[in-house]
């Protein structure tokens, strides 16, 4: 059964940037509604996804990946790289995740863009495509291919449309990416050539590598994971590969930021469940890397949110933010356990929905005031009274306040470090204080008392579109936090096939057959599958 | 009949022709030569289609196998689009002689030659015809100091490395009795490789070919002379001249010397780091496209020779082995076109009045002429290797060739340094979108030029997205 859902979605975009092509410059407003037209379809049409694909987790359906398509030899059969889609649980969030923030982040970029307004649009979608490119990818060359094909409309984006320090952010953010995936590419080559050594077959077909890529031996998976762990950990960016998170961040715009932050990001997490674990389970069991992979988590979150705490400017104090909350991600990853690591995935598309609201609360006052500066700003919420309610509701999800979407996630993930380590958990809760106190220190002082700026007074509270903008991230953030169930349920089979894996190849073994590594799901150990209920019961 | 044949009728021709042509009619010339260049191109499909197996003739001086027509057609293409790229150029230049047609013509021929030698005699005078007429084509601009220190100093360093060459050659036929390289393998095998002059003799010859592909430490004229010739030159110099210097690299180290291989990599290993690191570093700090893109094309040789270590320190036949190879000559295609594309944008810069080939020149480029701008951000990205541009390609066969023959550590130092060569190929992309132009005024894009952009264009993009057909050819050019 050939759908072609996947493709559709995927190209959606690309069409609409062709089509923009073909538009004379002047006509910005046409410009703008196409654009608009076609970011809104991308999401669309991707929302007939949701019924097919719950249709598939619902029928116990036991194939890893779902909605196949084309193949793994179809497009350069001389070596072996093929068109080859699907999804799973896992991609399958994040894949909807993007649609719903291209669409929101282009819909609020209608003001925000004045000058060059049709390149904007066509690089935004040429963005969206690449970026969904990666997460529905089971070829290696096809997703390194729209891994690396992400950047250049990034780089443009931050570098034309930034901010006063534009051309240097853009350029870090390049070479920091690029120095991660160039990395990542000799790993890619050695698992290549290494599945050809044992089978003789050149194939850049992710499953089959997952069946040969845990026989490699230790000494040289290790090798392998850092290559790819560099890769990931400047995407994600785990401590101290972040360095160039905030300068990126600040200089984007707000646009750009929210796609940075909801989706860019997103991909290193989704790297490390998607690559390192299933290819180096023995890599990720060894209590050394683990236990540096967890401290980096930690120092991550403690650090992120320090930082956050000390930041005069509103942008870079959620951009710091984004590092904390990610070590939580990472943190949950390594957990090593299917709580953490769904909890890690749910918290990943809570990150998107949170921290890409909060970009464009940033925003939103930034169009008014053209400044981010705290110190700017007092008393909002006499001025703006929606715009500060929605910022209460986005602030306290992004703090992980229960009911709403930042507490399930957060939750999880301590939980399923606690089962790990208790000492683990112990230390990453610090992190969820000071988010509480960054965020709110910031609310008082930005929204709270009385106008104290005369240049604030005369500020228009949010305009129709706008809060069209934010309503869907304020609905996901109740319906995460209220009934976070589904999410769960979708994450549930390649959650616990993936721990389950890792547990069987990651045991000593003389030879590890190939047959090992497809369990069906019944096999797996019932328990840790029901724990992540638990957000909504407390 | 062979396509060398009909390249020198036709250069002679171009000769006769210019004498009768009035000045307006000065295209004449150019389409001349791009008749020639079809001419030849139908020519040796026909050999290829009547004697698939290629043939030797000359007296067992030319080998005419698939290699080489590989490398014929590559040769065609990369002139023709230099033709293309030329016309409008000479005509602001004001230097629109017959010449210039003639000796890119002649340079082809000797390039052919280079490639289908299977005797060093008639690769060498193949390789002093396409010298010389590259030489004078350097200083094609007769009025341009720039462009007639850049000949002078090319000629000087040229005819002395050739001759070093020509002295490697000589005590290589001293030591096998033989110029065909097929016998000089065979008697190379039974000679003793700790004998000093063998080594001296190799090493001559090693001198002579790092020369022409520019290779650190023999690469000094380079930058000089891509900076001083005409830009289309440039363009020509720095992919045909180059893949004819491979082809003959390829040729007399993979055939004639292959026994000396162990003596021959570790060098190689040596010359393939320090080109690599001189060029990327020496690229960051130029301000001056054209020699920016010298410095890259120099980086670029730097790639190809680690393809080359991983093709001397594995067995013949053996995947490091093949895909090295496959690496070079996919490599040179797609090089081709994206170096010429860039060339091509920075050609038609040239204005009455900007030389347009400073980084300040192009500044901006993208309000001035967006489709040359977004052009030039696709060759860009192509030779920094990021998909899906064809350079990617180039790279993908390079790094896993490394991997194969197991040069991790080469590998990742490769790896790296395309990073730089990322942040230079940025520092134009900087200048042409992210600032402000300083002329206004819209280039004349010639109707040549706007093939020219469009062919190499078009091939950077559709080998990037869809390379199947490449591989099938270099493939094909490698089989028997």
């Amino acid at each position: 059964m050939q759908s072609h859902i996947l493709s559709i979605i995927l190209f959606t975009p690309l069409v609409g940037a062709l089509i923009l092509l073909f538009v004379p410059k002047e006509s910005k407003n046409a410009i703008r509604w196409i654009a608009n037209m076609f970011a809104l379809g991308g999401f669309l049409i991707s929302i007939p996804l949701v019924p097919m694909f719950w249709h598939l987790v619902k029928s116990q359906d036991t194939a890893q990946f779902k909605l196949i398509e084309g193949s793994s030899n179809n497009w350069i059969p001389s070596i072996g790289a093929g068109y080859y889609l699907g999804i799973d649980g896992i991609s399958f969030l994040l894949i909807m995740l993007t649609t719903l923030l291209g669409w929101i982040s282009i819909l609020s970029s209608w003001t925000a863009i004045e000058n060059r307004v049709k390149e904007y649009y066509i690089w935004f979608l040429v963005l969206q495509t690449s970026m969904l490119g990666v997460f529905m990818a089971l070829d290696f060359f096809l997703f390194f291919v729209f891994w690396e094909a992400m950047l250049v409309p990034m780089y443009l984006l931050i570098g034309i449309w930034g901010g006063p320090r534009k051309l240097y952010a853009a350029i870090k953010f390049f070479l920091y990416t690029l120095l991660g995936s160039v990395l990542m590419l000799l790993g890619i080559l050695f698992l290549y050539f290494h599945h050809h050594t044992v089978t003789g077959v050149y194939t850049f077909n992710i499953p089959a590598l997952y069946q040969t890529a845990p026989q490699i031996p230790f000494q040289t998976a290790l090798w392998l994971f850092l290559a790819f762990f560099i890769g990931f950990a400047i995407k994600v960016p785990m401590f101290p590969f972040h360095t160039w998170l905030p300068d990126a961040h600040v200089e984007a715009p707000t646009a750009g930021s929210v796609i940075l932050a909801g989706v860019l990001l997103k991909m290193g997490t989704y790297g490390f469940v998607r690559f390192s674990l299933p290819f180096f389970p023995q890599v990720v069991t060894d209590s050394r890397v683990r236990g540096w992979m967890i401290g980096l988590s930690i120092v991550g979150i403690i650090y992120g949110a320090l930082v956050s705490l000390m930041q005069k400017d509103m942008k870079k104090l959620v951009a710091y933010s984004s590092v904390s909350h990610l070590g939580f991600c990472t943190l949950g990853i390594f957990a090593l356990n299917s709580t953490g690591v769904s909890g890690s995935v749910l918290q990943q598309i809570n990150h998107g929905i949170s921290t890409g609201a909060l970009f464009l609360i940033v925003g939103i006052l930034y169009e008014r005031r053209h400044t981010r500066e705290i110190a700017e700003y007092g008393g909002i919420s006499n001025v703006m009274p929606v715009y500060a309610t929605i910022t209460m509701i986005m602030f306290l999800s992004s703090m992980g306040l229960p009911l709403l979407n930042g507490f399930v996630g957060e939750f999880t993930i301590l939980q399923g470090a606690f089962t790990a380590n208790w000492r683990w958990a112990a230390w990453a809760v610090p992190g969820v204080v000071l988010a509480a106190a960054y965020l709110l220190w910031l609310y008082q002082r930005v929204f709270f008392g009385t106008v104290t700026n005369p240049k604030n007074e005369k500020l228009h509270d949010l305009t129709p579109r706008e809060v069209l903008t934010f309503a869907p991230l304020v609905i996901m953030a109740f319906w995460i936090g209220l009934y976070p169930k589904p999410f769960f349920q979708i994450l549930e089979q390649p959650v616990n096939q993936l721990v389950y894996n890792i547990q069987e190849n990651s045991k000593p073994k003389d030879a590890v057959n190939a047959q090992a590594t497809t369990p069906a799901p019944e096999q797996v150990p019932a328990a840790p599958a029901k724990a992540p209920a638990r957000g909504k019961t407390r | 009949m062979l396509p060398m044949v009909e390249l020198a009728i036709f250069a002679l021709g171009i000769l006769l022709i210019d004498l009768m042509v009035p000045r307006q009619w000065k295209w004449m010339n150019a389409a001349g030569a791009l008749l020639a260049v079809a001419v030849s191109a139908l020519c040796i499909y026909q050999i290829q289609r009547l004697s698939p197996r290629g043939g030797i003739g000359f007296s067992n001086s030319l080998l005419v196998d698939r290699f080489a027509i590989y490398f014929w057609y590559l040769f065609l293409a990369a002139a023709a689009i230099a033709i293309l790229m030329s016309v409008r150029y000479l005509e602001i230049e004001n230097e629109h002689h017959g010449e210039y047609y003639t000796l890119i013509l002649l340079a082809v021929i000797g390039m052919m030659c280079m490639a289908a030698g299977l005797d060093v005699v008639l690769i060498f005078i193949g390789l002093e015809l396409m010298a010389i007429s590259t030489y004078v084509l350097v200083g094609f601009l007769r009025r341009d100091r720039r462009s007639n220190e850049a000949a002078l100093k090319y000629l000087l360093l040229g005819a002395f490395s050739s001759g070093i060459f020509a002295y490697g050659l000589s005590l290589l036929y001293g030591l096998t009795g033989t110029t065909n390289l097929v016998l000089m393998q065979r008697a190379l095998v039974r000679i003793d490789t700790h004998n000093p002059v063998v080594v001296i003799a190799l090493l001559a010859t090693m001198v002579g070919l790092l020369f022409k592909i520019a290779a650190i430490p023999f690469h000094q004229w380079a930058p000089d002379a891509y900076e001083g010739a005409p830009t289309s030159i440039t363009g020509f110099m720095s992919v045909a001249v180059k893949a004819a210097a491979w082809a003959m690299l390829l040729r007399i180290l993979l055939w004639g010397l292959f026994p000396l291989r162990s003596i021959y990599t570790p060098i190689m290993v040596f010359v393939a780091v320090a080109t690599m690191t001189g060029a990327n570093l020496a690229a960051l700090t130029q301000n001056n496209t054209k020699r920016l893109l010298a410095y890259s094309s120099i980086a670029h040789v730097g790639y190809m020779l680690l393809a080359f270590v991983a093709m001397g320190s594995s067995q013949v036949g053996s995947p490091g082995f093949m895909d090295g190879l496959k690496g070079i000559l996919v490599y040179l295609l797609v090089y081709t076109f994206m170096n010429l594309g860039a060339f091509a944008v920075i050609t038609s810069l040239r204005n009455r009045s900007v030389i347009g080939d400073e980084l300040d020149d192009i500044a901006g480029l993208y309000q001035r002429q967006p489709v040359e701008a977004v052009l030039m951000l696709f060759f860009l990205l192509s030779l920094a290797g990021i998909p899906p541009m064809a350079g990617f390609l180039g790279k993908y066969y390079i790094f896993l060739s490394l991997v194969e023959s197991q040069h991790y550590v080469l590998a990742s130092l490769a790896v790296l340094y395309t990073l730089f060569g990322l942040y230079y190929y940025l520092k134009i992309a900087n200048a042409m979108f992210m600032r402000q132009s300083i002329e206004t005024e819209r280039l004349p894009v010639s109707l040549a030029m706007r093939v020219a952009l469009g062919i190499t264009a078009l091939a950077t993009v559709v080998i990037g997205m869809y390379p199947e057909p490449v591989i099938q050819t270099v493939n094909w050019s490698l089989g028997r």
